[in-house]
């Protein structure tokens, strides 16, 4: 009962703040919305009793993008004017898009037999992600490490001021 | 933990917050709000695994997977708002709609 509480006070601060970041005619608002939507996320993770990805979420998104996308709204100018356009792809085709995508997703969340098991994992999870990413996921761990270099690298060489003679 | 509530509550969650990414992804003509849909619509993905590694039982799995997620996300707002900031320079407007020298 305690739990069901839980989850819907943490869904309704997700789904209401995800609403402001899709609807809100302002892109600074949509931008401190999607805080309290990351923020609800978090709680859903701590929730399903995952505690290492929750902080992973916590440190990267609110630490690491959220400001950065902070950053890049405050850097361009005229941010009130840029505002949910009709013009190239209107409303109505994006909300009927959205819908038809969901109405058959809905369909097979309803209609699967999903498999679940009765046990669930509470421990911390901090020592079984540790064994896996060195033991069967070390290959993907480390090419991760080169994405993070390659895209480190190409933000830094596509964002900064060329000097023009 | 959640284990009261189930799997498809979740899933219905992720459901909403995907349809509103993609609903934002789809209307804004603003290429930071296009990125903020995107990720909206990579935490609802996430919440997705961390649900079934949570009813599948025991495996981690799923959390790793959610992990290499949040990684790529990073690389992809920090890739996405340096061209943002890029053709800013260039343009003086991130509107979506604007930026066409390269239409035929």
């Amino acid at each position: 009962m305690f739990e069901t509480v839980i989850f819907y006070a943490l869904a309704a601060l997700t789904v209401g703040s995800a609403s402001i970041v899709a609807f809100s005619r302002n892109i600074v608002y949509s931008t401190f919305a999607l805080l309290g939507a990351f923020m609800g996320v978090v709680g859903i993770y701590i929730l399903l009793a995952a505690d290492f990805v929750a902080m992973v979420q916590l440190l990267v998104y609110v630490g690491g993008i959220l400001v950065l996308t902070i950053f890049a709204v405050m850097l361009t100018q005229g941010i009130g004017d840029v505002t949910i356009s009709n013009r190239s792809v209107g409303t109505v085709p994006a909300i009927l898009t959205a819908a038809i995508a969901g109405g058959v997703m809905l369909y097979a969340i309803a209609h699967t037999r999903w498999h679940q098991v009765a046990v669930h994992i509470t421990a911390p999870t901090t020592y079984g992600i540790g064994n896996a990413f060195l033991g069967e996921y070390v290959l993907p761990f480390e090419v991760a490490s080169l994405v993070l270099l390659a895209a480190l690298i190409g933000a830094i060489v596509i964002s900064r001021h060329e000097a023009r003679e | 933990m959640g284990g009261g509530i189930g799997l498809e509550h979740f899933l219905v969650l992720s459901l909403i917050v995907f349809m509103l990414g993609m609903f934002c992804v789809l209307t804004r003509r603003n290429a930071i709000g296009i990125l903020m849909g995107v990720e909206l619509i990579l935490n609802s993905a996430n919440i997705n695994y961390l649900a079934f590694a949570f009813y599948g039982g025991g495996k981690y799995d799923g959390q790793i997977f959610a992990i290499f997620v949040i990684m790529l996300a990073a690389a992809e707002a920090v890739i996405g708002l340096a061209v943002v900031l890029a053709i800013y320079q260039n343009f003086r407007t991130i509107d979506v709609g604007a930026t066409e020298n390269l239409s035929g």
